[in-house]
């Protein structure tokens, strides 16, 4: 590793923030951290709490982890890694319980399966125990808010066309209700969430051409 | 017959994947042949019978709100633990899948060679926490049912991963608009066949 001091904002920490947001998006390019993504984002109020929840524990994690990552045995590395991240979210879940009650109860068990989220480990296993402690953070709230980036989208076409609202208000105005257009409710159940992706990917693959696979 | 129930509902209506998503990293990750996917869903049904029950003992005698009178009397009526299940969960997930390889290593080293490299990556899949945390939510009320419950799920989560698995073996030879290609097609796929089991919604034995 260079020794030479680089400035606090750098080109490479500027890409380090940026990657994430598109071009190395840890939820359709890297594929991680998809069970969740799916499972909250039937209304975009619960999407957007799980995003920032999800940054909080991926930064912090990344950090604690990259300080130590001198004195964990490789061996027993995958236990450290999980209480750091369990202890994270256990202070996560406590917070949400007591400041959004009704918010923690829609995302019920998915506060708990942030431990298991594989963008918080393969972010951890990937960059920050081989980088440094500050670059490691950046990596950290830059992939979190790729992730919180794609939910909040996912979240706004299903609860758009799922429910005519966005947080709750209604936003397709009542003429088009008397003109015969109906909500879809297929897209507020499950499946139409994996769908929504799959269109997502699409999308964002014919714009960076580089990212097709063969 | 209420444990049949349970487990049927868990192989179909309960679906970790078409309905919860859960374990879809390594879902879409290793589904690219059958024998492979195969391999690592016997080895998640195999943990999750494992971890289900072993977790629903800690949370009924240790982690419940009143769960340690047995252990110290009328006292502990007010201990409530509940907030450590998170960490004593995977704790015990990471731990016995440890088990799991050593001991597999031990008496089965051709399964092991099959199974080698995705025991260690079951501890993070999202499948065997969430199990755990479903198991604690819906509050089963024996310890059969929650048996049933773990063994049903990891069912539910071969028959996803193996069919998923044939499909993108024949895949391969259809002709796909190319940004759709891996990944896009596998969601797109995954959902139709969501709303396929969706129909199985509302059996009851």
């Amino acid at each position: 590793m260079s020794s030479e001091k680089k400035s606090i904002f750098s080109a490479e920490r500027l890409q380090l923030l940026l990657g994430p947001l598109s071009k190395n998006n840890p939820v359709i390019v890297q594929v991680l951290g998809i069970c969740s993504a799916l499972a909250v984002t039937a209304q975009l109020k619960p999407a957007i709490v799980m995003g920032l929840s999800v940054t909080v524990v991926t930064a912090f994690s990344n950090l604690i982890l990259s300080t130590l990552r001198n004195t964990i045995p490789n061996r027993i590395r995958i236990i450290v890694q999980l209480v750091v991240v369990a202890a994270l979210v256990i202070v996560v879940d406590q917070l949400l319980k007591a400041y959004a009650y009704d918010v923690s109860k829609q995302l019920s068990v998915f506060v708990g399966l942030i431990i298991t989220n594989c963008i918080i480990m393969g972010r951890i296993e990937a960059f920050a125990l081989i980088n440094k402690p500050f670059d490691s953070l950046i990596d950290g709230i830059a992939n979190g808010l790729g992730y919180a980036m794609l939910l909040v989208v996912i979240a706004f076409f299903r609860e758009l066309l799922g429910s005519g609202t966005l947080f709750g208000f209604k936003v397709i105005p009542q003429a088009f209700y008397s003109f015969g257009y109906e909500n879809n409710g297929l897209m507020i159940l499950p499946p139409m969430a994996l769908i929504v992706v799959g269109c997502i990917i699409w999308v964002h693959r014919s714009k960076n051409k580089d990212l097709i696979e063969n | 017959m209420e444990s049949l129930n349970i487990f049927i509902r868990s192989i179909f209506i309960d679906n970790m994947i078409f309905a919860y998503f859960l374990g879809m990293c390594s879902y879409l990750a290793v589904s690219k042949t059958v024998k492979t996917s195969f391999g690592l869903g016997i080895a998640v049904i195999f943990v999750l019978f494992i971890t289900v029950p072993v977790n629903y003992l800690l949370n009924n005698y240790v982690l419940k709100a009143g769960a340690l009178e047995w252990l110290l009397g009328k006292d502990a009526a007010s201990i409530d633990l509940s907030f450590l299940s998170f960490i004593l969960f995977i704790a015990v997930i990471a731990a016995i899948v440890q088990l799991v390889e050593m001991v597999v290593e031990k008496f089965a080293p051709a399964l092991y060679n099959q199974l080698g490299i995705f025991l260690p990556l079951i501890a993070v899949n999202c499948a065997i926490m969430g199990a755990s945390l479903f198991m604690q939510q819906r509050a089963y009320e024996n310890l059969g049912q929650a048996t049933c419950f773990g063994l049903g799920s990891g069912i539910g989560w071969l028959l996803a991963i193996v069919s998923i698995a044939a499909i993108r073996e024949k895949l391969k030879y259809s002709n796909i608009p190319a940004p759709l290609r891996g990944i896009g097609i596998t969601f797109i796929i995954t959902g139709l066949m969501a709303i396929s089991f969706m129909s199985f919604l509302g059996i009851n034995l």
